[in-house]
């Protein structure tokens, strides 16, 4: 017991964030998103540790892990696709987007990419209905996609992260 | 108080500040139905998720309809259940409820027996309407000792509010959403991998067959058509109060003559009673608790009668493993002495000897597989049936209970005395082991053997006896919720007590979650206390240490109280567990 298979260290940080919270009991769902932040997900033993923590049942914080489409048990790719499915995108014909992304990138929604670089994701309405159909790449916003957008969308990011290579590159010279 | 002056109906209702309308209106003698609601005073539980909408009724000046269960009265107040909106609105609610719910009523562990069907034949239901999606989860029968349906859950939550509130085991959460919720375990774990201790109050609360107890009456019906086997049987202290209900008899009246008749017309080569089990489990726990008293040993001693309140130590409180009582539980007590004193007396191999228990728990059937409860190969009890589903086997053959004649437990584990006899209830186990600790500390006569203060339906209960000039203290604690705010304070050096008694089922055992259904209803769980409380009073023998029988048992068989045989047979340990 107390043997928990996520990283320790991590884990050290979440706890000392519980306690600072004044009234940690009542911030459950603030608790849940910082551990997403800090794992990119919530496994189980995450969920485990703040069930214990808060001296509350585990079956409370996985219904409202569960409750909440943010948040997420399975580990999430390095970038994260997020195509709104809300009533006005979906309208605007975000369904073909979806069916673009997974075509192309061969995943299925809310599953992360063999080589473990993407999370092709769903998302209900971000408040941006004038921007329809919308998706978010890695917390960036593209407004009025259309299926023939995503191939560039999908560069973007291929860019982004052979710059990035580049620059660790050059850093190691 | 001050009152509320409201209509129902058209009536002028006075109702108390506070009250909902569904009280209200009992006033004035109309029933809103309900399904979801469920409100059992004694012991603090009250469900009021109004989730199913079953009772939604008309209030002037509202908009919406109001669910009657959650809607407090207020001055002025014109309610109306009888309108068509109303009346359309609720049926429509137990049609919905319907159209994603199993139909296989006519082979449902709950037909006639249903709060969900009740209701849609009350309501005057003729067809399900609504056709779509059903859900299709997966069924759950890995501990051994609780099923789960969850097809057949109706999302009311009741057993989350007993799980979560009064038990504090905290198994149950509704989880995802929408079409796709479910009361589940933490991450859909399977029952056996959770700290669930299978008191089984989430089945006594559930409206309908979402919770079950995993049935073994084929097993018991194969064993019995065995020619091979010597098949025994033993009852619970509380199931003799009880069976009667399902026959018409008053709550709380003593049927041991006939059940004992009942089960050999099943079949079973023997009747035993689990009260010389509890007999020999006063003897040793007695001895235990002196001894520890004497040598300074940890305090205070706790009882370990009851296997859900072994589980939840084991997960809760690691630190307190070590003062629980290390004596079995009584019908593992008489499991074992069938399998050895009574094999080798009767010159029977114990391999042949098949020990069914019928109980008024879900968890005996957990129990019975915990594999250090094992002697000589052998399990002390093979299998476990409950209450109800004694009451099945008997009416699958036909017997008809009412008519039966009084019979005799079979000898030689069929003696008891009135200290075993109130093991059933809340306080009964302590009570029990006061009579014997008493007299064998002082060595005087104790004339007046009832402990008054160690009855009833109080959560928590206290006692002071003086033995010898010294004060020792009792506690009791029933209902899990009770039992972790006294362990807490045990933990915490705050609680200072010689021994204790803790039973996981409000009530005690005569609300086990395995006994016939109560709805609700307390007063049938006090009835049956009284019963038990009655047939103690009637016994000449009111002290287990003067059961003849366990007696001749030490001397012919056992060796000392407390011995080396005694321990091999008749105690165990017990082991940290996980929480989660």
């Amino acid at each position: 017991m107390g043997e928990y298979k996520v990283d320790a260290e991590k884990l050290k940080k979440l706890g000392d964030f519980i306690e600072g919270l004044e009234y940690a009991e009542g911030e459950l769902i603030n608790i849940l998103r910082e551990a997403q932040e800090m794992f990119g997900y919530l496994p189980m033993d995450v969920q485990l540790f703040i069930a214990r923590k808060l001296g509350i049942p585990a079956a409370k914080v996985y219904g409202v892990a569960t409750f909440y489409s943010y948040f997420t048990m399975t580990p999430r790719g390095k970038h994260v696709i997020s195509v709104c499915l809300g009533t006005a995108c979906f309208v605007k014909g975000a369904d073909r987007i979806v069916e673009e992304f997974r075509k192309q990138l061969n995943i299925k929604e809310g599953t992360i990419s063999e080589d473990g670089m993407y999370t092709l994701d769903s998302i209900r309405c971000v408040g941006a209905c004038g921007l329809a159909p919308v998706v978010i790449v890695d917390g960036k916003v593209h407004g009025r996609v259309k299926p023939e957008d995503v191939a560039a969308i999908i560069r973007g990011i291929n860019e982004d992260e052979s710059g990035e290579q580049m620059l660790v590159k050059q850093n190691v010279q | 108080m001050s009152k509320i002056h409201l209509t129902i109906n058209g009536l002028p209702v006075e109702a108390d500040k506070g009250m909902t309308i569904v009280d209200a209106a009992k006033i004035v003698n109309i029933t809103i139905p309900t399904l979801c609601h469920l409100n059992i005073h004694d012991i603090k539980m009250v469900n009021r998720t109004a989730s199913c909408r079953v009772c939604l009724v008309e209030v002037k000046g509202r908009r919406n309809l109001a669910p009657a269960c959650a809607t407090e009265v207020v001055e002025g107040m014109e309610v109306r259940t009888d309108t068509l909106r109303a009346v359309k609105a609720r049926r429509t609610m137990v049609e919905l409820l319907l159209s994603d719910h199993p139909t296989d009523c006519l082979v449902c562990e709950r037909n006639q027996n249903c709060q969900l069907q009740k209701i849609a034949a009350e309501l005057g239901i003729r067809k399900i309407k609504y056709e779509g999606v059903r859900s299709n989860h997966t069924k759950d029968s890995t501990s051994d000792a609780l099923y789960r349906n969850p097809d057949k859950c109706i999302k009311c939550r009741r057993c989350e509010t007993m799980c979560n509130e009064v038990q504090t085991v905290g198994i149950y959460s509704a989880v995802q959403k929408g079409f796709e919720t479910i009361v589940s375990p933490a991450f859909g774990l399977p029952m056996v991998d959770t700290q669930c201790v299978y008191c089984g109050q989430c089945t006594q609360v559930c409206p309908t067959a979402a919770l079950t107890e995993v049935s073994h009456i084929a097993k018991v019906w194969e064993v019995l058509a065995d020619e091979d086997l010597h098949v025994v049987v033993q009852t619970a202290p509380s199931i003799r109060v009880t069976l009667g209900e399902k026959y018409d008899m008053p709550p709380g009246e003593d049927v041991t003559g006939k059940m004992v008749a009942a089960l050999r017309r099943l079949g079973f080569d023997k009747v035993f009673d689990t009260n010389f089990g509890a007999d020999v489990t006063i003897v040793e726990e007695a001895n235990e608790f002196i001894e520890r008293l004497k040598n300074g040993g940890r305090m205070p001693i706790l009882t370990s009668c009851c296997p859900s309140w072994v589980k939840f130590i084991e997960h809760q409180f690691p630190n307190l493993i070590d003062i629980p009582s290390s004596c079995k539980s009584p019908h593992m007590i008489l499991g074992v002495l069938s399998k050895t004193y009574y094999a080798e007396k009767y010159n029977i191999d114990p391999k042949k000897i098949i020990m069914v228990s019928i109980m008024p728990c879900i968890a005996k059937k957990y129990e019975v597989t915990r594999e250090e409860l094992t002697n000589n190969g052998l399990r002390n009890v093979d299998h476990v049936i409950t209450t109800r589903e004694l009451i099945g086997m008997l009416s699958e053959a036909g017997i008809d209970f009412k008519n039966l004649p009084d019979e005799e437990f079979d000898n030689p584990l069929g003696i008891s005395t009135g200290a075993a006899d109130i093991f059933g209830t809340t306080g009964g186990v302590i009570e029990a082991a006061l009579r014997t600790a008493y007299e064998w500390m002082t060595d005087r006569e104790l004339e007046n053997v009832d402990f008054h203060s160690v009855r009833g339906m109080d959560g928590l209960k206290e006692a002071s006896v003086d033995i010898n000039g010294m004060e020792v203290k009792i506690g009791v604690a029933h209902g899990l919720g009770n039992a972790r705010e006294l362990l807490k304070a045990i933990e915490k050096g705050q609680a200072h007590y010689h021994a204790i008694e803790i039973m996981a089922c409000p009530g005690g055992c005569i609300d086990g979650g395995g006994q016939p259904y109560h709805m609700g209803d307390i007063e049938l769980v006090k009835a049956r206390a009284a019963g038990l409380y009655k047939i103690d009073k009637g016994k000449t023998l009111r002290k287990s240490h003067t059961n003849p029988d366990v007696i001749k048992l030490y001397k012919e068989y056992l060796g000392e109280i407390g011995g080396h045989r005694a321990h091999e047979l008749l105690h165990t340990h017990f082991k940290v567990r996980e929480k989660i």
